[in-house]
């Protein structure tokens, strides 16, 4: 039997000490944002890390994301392990040439004769009137590009073991870290996301999603804020005598699509749950894969995901968009 | 030279927008302490307050006619006040209300009024390109108009700002691009992401005038931007400018500004650019009285416009589904007409 960890840490805690246990043991890791030194990250990402390593290894950066994107990139394709962090995820439209046709596509293109072990760390998500520039996550659009592996922690004890995968992996890594749920004292985090967290490094391996609450009547598969929100809409659900099965994804790619297909095959009913746009998106993608591989499996599909408009700023505006426990809940009960 | 009633106007302007940022400060943090938290209280979300910009702000906008397009960045109060921009419908807005500028759906950091050519956004720069696009209009159109983009200091750095004067410059685009420099890109100093001193030196290398204003005063930034908005509208080509400003407040409320020294701190709140004009205003013969009374209307302008606003309704969530288009979804037409393309003489 494994041994009780008691130590319990915020998600960005645990982030952090993944970062610092890499930089300790690796002189080449080495970590460029704004407002990543003094600061320590505006979501606590590098919180401390700038009085241990000092500012040529926890460096702030211009804010020109085209340049220090494309030369994290280029570092990288010298060897080095650079980290390199998009304020917030939104911003990623000034650098996109530097992140699609560069850190994505390089090692292709080089048929694997260059390696772009970079990590892109990003914050994410909305639920708390940012509106339309500052609150999306954006799951898709980097999942969509061919070449990045794209995790999404959920919780303190994945932050960890997914960070030290992602700074040892000779590939690039989008590391998209949700807002609301690292533990900072300005942006309340739910229940949920605090864990125990083992002292020891340990790696989350990529493509593995992992059953966060078994059940048989349906299955809930989401990822990020929205685990939290799909365990809450379960227990409710449970109440009602519906067992849901939630599926935390860990990965978009690589996707674990066969954890989702034996959940199906156990359910029947699929309820795909994305804080990202409605269309073209996470939502679709997995349900097209399940269908490619148990059709017959299913029985049932909804999808709950942001309609297709931008985050608009007002509250009960962006409640309105951005799905909570009680819209998964009703999309599991259409199910039954 | 500086009338005494444009003075006036500009200190109207800048006590407006002093009152406003400190008023919002207030309404912000109601609701989110001890314990701050971004998403209580009645304002939620960011707020950049530009308390210590406001000669930047009224100094260039003096200058501007209503048609004369604003592009500001997401600290954009003190810009869209001195550019005549609703202050109530602006306020509404801030605070997510159905009447509010964009019915709710912007926030502060996206307000656009296009009755008198204001919009910002909440990108670093991204208000540039939309600038010189303005510019060229007005070129295409053979009209007098302007206009003027503003980023912060921070900003210089941005592609698009470097490329915006570049595209104006080679374009002869009747732009003006204001730098406001109040030495923070929220926790880092100028010198720690920038090798030049002045951002106003970037302009050399695009064959146009640079000139910075070194101080936080109102009438020296009237005059630099008189020159450089005659320059627009006269047709001879966009010019950049640079104008010291210093930053009263955090980044955002909330920023616990903790990497800042507190003698920066101080000696931002030491330098007063609306204290300055007074001085201005005593100089051009307008007695402490007419000061007190052009205060006096600042002030209530702005209580004013927060009461309108609080007891503004709140939008209707279905709304949120509405604006996205213009025209329907399959454009200015439902229907296909009926060719018959097979057919033909030959």
């Amino acid at each position: 039997m494994a041994e009780q960890i008691d130590r319990e840490l915020t998600m960005s805690r645990a982030m952090v000490e993944a970062i610092a246990t890499e930089m300790r043991e690796n002189d080449e890791v080495f970590y460029m944002g704004e407002d990543v030194a003094d600061y320590g990250g505006i979501f606590d990402s590098t919180e401390g890390l700038r009085e241990e390593f000092g500012y040529d290894r926890v460096m702030d950066v211009p804010i020109s994301e085209t340049a220090y994107l494309g030369a994290a990139v280029g570092a990288a394709q010298e060897g080095m392990r650079p980290i390199a962090e998009l304020m917030f995820v939104d911003f990623f439209g000034v650098a996109m040439d530097q992140i699609y046709n560069q850190m994505a596509k390089n090692t292709y293109m080089s048929g694997a004769n260059v390696s772009v072990p970079m990590v892109l760390t990003a914050a994410v998500g909305g639920t708390y009137n940012d509106a339309a520039q500052h609150s999306q996550t954006l799951y898709g659009t980097f999942a969509h590009v061919p070449g990045m592996k794209v995790v999404v922690p959920s919780t303190a004890y994945e932050a960890k073991g997914l960070m030290h995968n992602a700074i040892r992996d000779d590939d690039p890594v989008a590391y998209m870290f949700h807002k609301r749920l690292m533990g900072i004292g300005w942006l309340p985090a739910p229940d949920g996301p605090k864990t125990p967290v083992p002292e020891e490094e340990y790696t989350i391996p990529f493509g593995s999603a992992d059953v966060k609450r078994e059940g048989d009547d349906a299955t809930i598969v989401t990822l990020g804020l929205h685990v939290h929100r799909a365990l809450d809409a379960a227990e409710s659900l449970a109440d009602d005598g519906i067992d849901a099965e939630v599926v935390d994804l860990r990965s978009l790619v690589p996707l674990d699509t066969d954890t989702i297909v034996a959940s199906i095959e156990k359910t029947g009913n699929l309820v795909v749950v994305d804080e990202d746009y409605r269309s073209y998106g996470v939502t679709g993608e997995i349900v097209a894969s399940v269908a490619d591989e148990a059709l017959g499996a299913l029985e049932s599909v909804e999808r709950v995901a942001l309609p297709d408009v931008p985050i608009p700023y007002a509250r009960p505006l962006e409640n309105e968009v951005i799905p909570d426990a009680g819209d998964i809940e009703n999309a599991v009960k259409r199910t039954q | 030279m500086v009338t005494p009633s444009e003075l006036k106007q500009m200190y109207l302007d800048m006590a407006t927008a002093r009152h406003y940022e400190e008023r919002l400060q207030e309404e912000y943090l109601e609701g989110k302490q001890p314990a701050f938290d971004i998403s209580a209280g009645p304002i939620p979300g960011e707020l950049h307050l530009a308390a210590g910009h406001e000669a930047a702000g009224a100094g260039v906008c003096q200058h501007l006619r209503d048609d004369d397009t604003v592009t500001a960045p997401h600290r954009p109060h003190h810009v869209a006040i001195a550019k005549g921009v609703d202050l109530k419908r602006m306020t509404a807005e801030i605070f997510g209300r159905e009447t509010g500028l964009g019915k709710g759906k912007g926030g502060h950091m996206h307000l656009f009024d296009p009755e008198v050519s204001f919009a910002c956004s909440g990108i670093i720069a991204e208000g540039c390109p939309p600038a010189v696009g303005a510019g060229l209009a007005a070129k295409k159109r053979n009209t007098d108009s302007v206009a003027v983009a503003y980023l912060g200091e921070g900003a210089i750095d941005q592609g698009a700002f470097l490329e915006s004067l570049n595209f104006a410059a080679v374009q002869d685009l009747p732009v003006v691009f204001v730098i406001e420099d109040n030495d923070w890109a929220i926790s880092m100093p100028k010198d720690r992401v920038t090798d030049v001193e002045n951002g106003s030196d970037r302009a050399g290398g695009f064959d146009m005038p640079g000139r910075r204003v070194d101080v936080d005063d109102a009438v020296a930034v009237y005059d630099a931007a008189r020159e450089a908005v005659g320059r627009a509208r006269d047709r001879n080509g966009p010019t950049l400018l640079e104008i010291q400003v210093h930053r009263r407040m955090g980044h955002f409320m909330g920023d616990p500004e903790t990497y800042r020294p507190e003698e920066d701190q101080d000696a931002a709140a030491g330098r007063d650019s609306i204290e300055r004009l007074v001085e201005d205003l005593r100089a051009a013969g307008v007695d402490d009285a007419e000061v007190d009374d052009l205060r006096a209307q600042a002030e209530a302008r702005v209580e004013e416009a927060i009461q309108w606003a609080k007891d503004q309704p709140e939008p209707d969530p279905a709304a949120a589904h509405d604006d996205m288009w213009i025209n329907p979804g399959s454009g200015v037409t439902d229907t296909e007409p009926d060719f018959d393309l097979a057919g033909g003489d030959d």
